[in-house]
């Protein structure tokens, strides 16, 4: 289970975070929705460690974060970065099998090469395309690829920033599906952060949203339609009406 | 506008300009400490040796070849207004070896190393995979910083080296066909007033500049700004850094190991 409580960060006078509350029980899949700028992203940072919260904490299976032993802490996380973030120098397979070719979970090169196609193939990638660099990959293939690295290692707990951002409706869709069903399978913890509401639904077992520094409302799902908060009723309807500053 | 605006704006310079040095000396002092402590990388290193080293060489080579004879001009045509046109040889292997050579070579792999590692790892900050990196239990500055640096401080001392020999043959060339010296002659005055500590010094200066080439190209990649402008502006200042660093070392090390 991760837990958020009271976290801030602001950087320089742009206060991003102002006090998020937030529980993702163990085995569940949180989305974060909110606008642009809202500081989604800064809040994923921030449980990894790449961005470090002026106050408050967070804990993983009531371990604070800060303080975890880090190649420990951080080999049980996943993650699906925006635009890859796949490394350009590195084939495709030695990119799925970073992990397994360095450090404590190292393994031979080949028993890493065979896991790294596997994985592939799980994300419905063709073997062939584990000896082709990021360069020659389509958009979709790229985040297919991201999304077998951030699965190669098995990890309990698996973060998707903006999944589907840049893809056409299709590929976002076989995104999505993807996604959730990884997710049942391994039976991990996910986290996802969109602004895409057919995101929100094909992946979510609970919503929060987060504006203004805080979260304004979270719940399953099933509730997300139902509420009577405004902010979400504004964001999922995409109204430019509402307590939502249009221009932000 | 006050009366101090312009104090005030000079001070704020030269506290960014301090400011910035620390930085860079912490991440000096960092990537000394990673140095010495597991994980290594090999492959990486080996990799940055051949980009730093081998695909320095043309450029290195032809600055060499080219200075080696211009030099050999020079002090020809400067040396006849007092008869000494027969110093040509020794002036040419000294000035190379204990100073051009180190110093544009040092010059040359600034422009050519210094951006490229400034612009892969700044494009690499802001696709976020250095963040990747990071998510996949690895440190950044382990895995691309201290493989460079070490790559360049161990493969520039042997690119002046090589550059030293080029530069002096390219005098020789010019000593031989075109100021009508004895070949012979001209590789026995080569030998004769060459010292060992001449060639030493500048390899150890091509260390040093080895040093400063990579470390400003990391510090300024890892610490780029948004977009392809900041990745740009991290390009310029890692180049613009490492000549002038290299110039002012170079002026040091001269005075540390020549002054008497």
């Amino acid at each position: 289970m991760i837990e958020l409580s009271d976290v801030h960060k602001a950087f320089g006078t742009n206060r991003v975070l102002r006090g998020v509350n937030l529980t993702i029980p163990s085995g569940q899949s949180m989305v974060i929705i909110g606008g642009s700028g809202t500081g989604k992203s800064v809040l994923l940072k921030c449980i990894l460690g790449l961005v470090h919260p002026d106050k408050g904490r967070i804990t993983l299976d009531g371990e604070d974060v800060e303080t975890a032993a880090r190649d420990a802490f951080l080999a049980r996380f996943g993650m699906l970065f925006q635009g890859g973030a796949l490394f350009d120098s590195l084939p495709v397979w030695q990119n799925v099998a970073f992990r397994l070719l360095r450090g404590s979970l190292k393994r031979p090169k080949s028993e890493a090469r065979e896991i790294a196609i596997e994985k592939l193939r799980r994300v419905g990638l063709k073997p062939e395309t584990a000896d082709l660099y990021p360069a020659e990959l389509s958009g979709g293939m790229q985040k297919r690829v991201g999304l077998a690295r951030a699965i190669a290692a098995e990890p309990e707990v698996i973060f998707f920033d903006e999944p589907t951002t840049g893809l056409d409706p299709i590929m976002a869709g076989v995104i999505n599906d993807l996604i959730r069903e990884i997710v049942t399978e391994m039976g991990a913890t996910a986290m996802t952060i969109t602004h895409d509401m057919s995101s929100v639904r094909a992946i979510a077992d609970r919503v929060a949203m987060l504006h203004d520094g805080v979260i304004q409302w979270t719940g399953p799902i099933a509730e997300l339609d139902a509420t009577s908060d405004a902010y979400v009723q504004q964001f999922i309807h995409g109204r430019a009406d509402g307590p939502i500053a249009a221009v932000r | 506008m006050s009366l101090l605006s312009p104090v005030a704006a000079l001070g704020r310079v030269v506290l960014g300009a301090l400011a910035t040095m620390g930085r860079i000396a912490i991440f000096a002092a960092e990537t000394l400490s990673h140095l010495l402590r597991p994980p290594f990388y090999p492959r990486e290193f080996l990799t940055a040796l051949m980009q730093i080293g081998w695909f320095s060489l043309p450029v290195v080579g032809l600055t060499a070849l080219f200075t080696g004879g211009a030099l050999a001009l020079q002090i020809y045509a400067g040396g006849a207004r007092f008869s000494a046109e027969s110093v040509v040889p020794s002036i040419v292997a000294i000035g190379m070896v204990r100073e051009l050579g180190p110093v544009l070579g040092g010059l040359m792999v600034a422009a050519r190393v210094a951006s490229s590692i400034a612009a892969e790892i700044g494009t690499m900050k802001v696709t976020e995979q250095i963040d990747a990196l990071v998510t996949l239990s690895t440190n950044p500055m382990k895995y691309l910083t201290v493989p460079r640096v070490l790559a360049a401080t161990l493969a520039v001392p042997v690119l002046v080296a090589v550059g030293d020999s080029i530069g002096i043959f390219g005098g020789y060339l010019v000593g031989v066909n075109r100021l009508g010296f004895n070949p012979a002659a001209y590789l026995k005055n080569t030998r004769d007033f060459l010292e060992f500590w001449d060639v030493a010094s500048g390899l150890w200066k091509g260390a040093a500049f080895g040093f400063i080439v990579a470390l400003m190209g990391c510090y300024y990649g890892m610490h780029s700004g948004r977009g392809a402008q900041g990745v740009g502006r991290a390009t310029k200042s890692a180049v613009v850094a490492a000549s002038v660093l290299i110039l002012a070392s170079n002026y040091i090390l001269t005075e540390v190991f020549f002054s008497a």
